[in-house]
C-alpha cells in the first residue's frame, strides 16, 4: 500500500510541475537513459518502439562502442577476437531516432529533473532511466586498488579482455593462472566458471602442463554445478583445481600473489574479480542503497523505491529471488521499464502482469556450451517478481549443438539491443 | 496536464510485451537474424501447436519445452497471436 500512495504522490507531483510549465505542454516527453549497454540501449529503442516515435529519447554512455561481456570469456580463451564483441550505436540513432551523447553525468537533480554532463551540457526529462551496470569495490581488498594492469578484472568487457587474454599468452607452460570469485552476488553468476573452463580450453591446446587455479570466496559453485563438474573433471582432469571458502584478503601486484587467511598464493596470471556495487552514478540520484550497494526498485515499473521519476535496471538492482545479474535480464527489464514508462508518461497504470525469461549459456569448451533458464512473472501478494515454478532449467548436458544455440542467441540479443 | 505522448494516450498491447520476452533469441518482433526460427508472420495456431508440444515435452527441444512452461494458455495465445500479426521479410 506504501508503494501506491507514493506512486500516486509522484504522479501528483509530476502533473503539478506539468502545469507550471504549461506553455511546453505541447512538447513530446523526453526520457534521458544513462548507459548503453544490454538494458539501457534496449530500452532507449523501446521507448521509441513502443511509443511509436512519440517519446524523445537521449542515451548518454561514457564509451564510442557497445562491448558485450557476453562471449568476452570466448576472447580471454583465444577462441574470439575484440572485433566480434564490438559494435555501435548507429542503429539505435538511424534506426529509431535515438539521440546518443558520448558523455558522463557529473550532477542529477531529481527535483529538478534535470541532469548534467562533463561538457557542461543540460539534460530535463520527464523520466530518467538508469542502466548503469556495476562499478568494483578494489578498496576492499588490500593492494588492489590502482593494479588492475597488473592484475585485471576482465569483468567488463574491453581492454581488460584483450589485456588478460595477452597475460594468458605469455604465460609459460607449466604455469598457474588463478581466478579470485568474490562472495555473491555478482555480475553474470556462470561467468567464472565458464572462464576456468576457457582458460583450460586454451592451455589444452597451447601449454599442457600449465593449472587453472579457482579461489572462490563462496562455498560452492553459484551456477551449473554440476555441468561444470562434468566438464572440469572429463575434458580438464587435473588441470582445474576448485577451492571454495577462498575469501581474499590482499594482493601483491608486483609478484602477483594471492593472500588467503591460511595461505600465499604466487600466480603467473592473477585475475581477480572484485566484489561488485551498483554503477557509482547512482550515488547521484541520493537513493538509499541496499547493503550500501544497490538499488531497490518497483518491479511493476521498474521505478526506485525512494526517487520519483528516476528508474534503474539491471545489475545495478537489488535483483528479485533469484533473478540473476544477466545480459538478458537487463535486455529484459528494459522492456519492462519502457512500457512501464509510456504507459506513465501516458497517465496510464502500468502493465499490472509484466513477465521477464532469463537464458544464459556457458562455454566448457570453444565447442560446447550449455544453458540455464528461467521465466520470471510478477507476483501481486509479494510486489516482486518471482520465477514460475516448473518452468525452466538447465541443460541436460553440454554440447557443441548448444554452442551453435549460444552464437545464434548473442547475434538475435545484440541486434534486439541495438538495432 | 503533464507533457505526454500525444494523440491520446494508447496502452502498449499485452501480446507486443509479453512477445518482447522472446526477442533475445528469435529478434525484435520475432524477425530473426539468424541461427533461430523466425516467428514473424506464422500462422497463429501453427505457434501455438509448437508450443503446445514443447510444453507437454512432445516436441524434442534443449531449451524451448522449459521456457514454454513458464507462460499460461492465455499468454502462449497473445504471442502467438502478436507474432502473426507481424509482416515477414522479404528479400531473403
Amino acid at each position: 500500500m506504501t508503494n501506491r500512495r507514493h506512486f500516486l504522490a509522484a504522479m501528483g507531483a509530476a502533473a503539478l510541475a506539468g502545469c507550471a510549465q504549461l506553455g511546453k505542454s505541447a512538447r513530446n516527453a523526453h526520457v534521458v537513459v544513462v548507459g548503453g549497454g544490454f538494458g539501457g540501449a534496449a530500452a532507449a529503442k523501446y521507448l521509441r518502439l513502443w511509443s511509436d516515435g512519440r517519446v524523445r529519447v537521449t542515451l548518454v554512455e561514457r564509451n564510442a562502442q557497445f562491448i558485450s561481456c557476453p562471449m568476452s570469456n570466448l576472447v580471454i580463451g583465444g577462441v574470439q577476437t575484440m572485433g566480434y564483441l564490438t559494435h555501435d550505436y548507429a542503429g539505435l540513432r538511424d534506426h529509431h531516432g535515438v539521440r546518443i551523447i558520448q558523455d558522463t553525468v557529473t550532477a542529477i537533480d531529481p527535483s529538478a529533473r534535470e541532469l548534467r554532463l562533463a561538457s557542461g551540457e543540460r539534460l530535463h526529462y520527464d523520466r530518467l532511466l538508469l542502466s548503469p551496470g556495476i562499478d568494483f569495490m578494489p578498496e576492499s581488498i588490500e593492494g588492489l586498488a590502482g593494479h588492475e594492469d597488473g592484475i585485471p578484472h576482465a569483468w567488463k568487457a574491453g581492454p581488460q579482455t584483450a589485456l588478460l587474454h595477452r597475460q594468458l599468452a605469455a604465460m609459460p607452460d607449466g604455469g598457474v593462472f588463478a581466478i579470485h570469485i568474490p562472495k555473491a552476488p555478482f555480475r553474470c553468476p556462470p561467468g567464472p566458471y565458464e572462464r576456468a573452463s576457457l582458460v583450460a580450453d586454451y592451455c589444452r591446446r597451447h601449454k599442457p602442463r600449465a593449472k587453472v587455479l579457482v579461489l572462490d570466496a563462496n562455498a560452492d559453485i553459484q551456477s551449473k554445478k554440476g555441468l561444470f563438474l562434468a566438464a572440469w573433471g572429463d575434458r580438464y582432469r587435473g588441470m582445474i583445481e576448485y577451492r571454495p571458502n577462498n575469501q581474499l584478503l590482499g594482493v601483491d601486484a608486483r609478484t602477483r600473489t594471492a593472500k588467503l587467511e591460511f595461505d600465499d598464493i604466487k600466480a603467473d596470471v592473477l585475475n581477480v574479480i572484485p566484489p561488485q556495487r551498483a554503477g557509482k552514478v547512482v550515488d547521484l540520484i541520493g537513493s538509499r542503497l541496499v547493503n550500501d550497494r544497490w538499488v531497490s526498485v518497483n518491479w511493476l515499473s521498474t521505478e526506485v523505491s525512494d526517487v520519483p521519476n528516476v528508474h534503474v535496471i539491471g545489475d545495478a538492482t537489488l535483483s528479485a529471488p533469484r533473478m540473476p545479474k544477466s545480459g538478458t535480464m537487463a535486455n529484459q527489464q528494459a522492456k519492462v521499464a519502457a512500457a512501464a514508462i509510456v504507459h506513465l508518461l501516458a497517465d496510464l497504470p502500468p502493465n499490472p502482469s509484466p513477465v521477464v525469461m532469463n537464458t544464459c549459456y556457458s562455454y566448457v569448451g570453444g565447442d560446447s556450451a550449455m544453458h540455464v533458464a528461467s521465466v520470471h512473472r510478477f507476483d501481486t501478494a509479494e510486489h516482486t517478481f518471482l520465477p514460475v515454478e516448473g518452468a525452466g532449467g538447465l541443460s541436460a548436458v553440454a554440447s557443441p549443438a548448444e554452442a551453435t544455440a549460444a552464437q545464434a542467441w548473442a547475434r538475435n540479443i545484440w541486434a534486439d539491443t541495438l538495432n | 496536464m503533464a507533457p505526454n505522448i500525444h494523440a491520446g494516450p494508447v496502452a502498449i498491447d499485452a501480446g507486443r510485451t509479453l512477445a518482447a520476452t522472446c526477442a533475445n533469441c528469435h529478434g525484435t518482433d520475432g524477425h530473426s537474424v539468424g541461427g533461430t526460427e523466425s516467428l514473424a508472420g506464422v500462422p497463429r495456431d501453427t505457434l501455438l501447436r509448437k508450443l503446445d508440444a514443447f510444453s507437454r515435452g512432445e516436441k524434442p527441444a534443449t531449451i524451448m519445452h522449459q521456457i514454454a512452461k513458464g507462460y499460461t494458455p492465455e499468454q502462449l495465445t497473445l504471442i502467438a497471436d502478436h507474432f502473426a500479426a507481424q509482416r515477414t521479410h522479404t528479400g531473403h
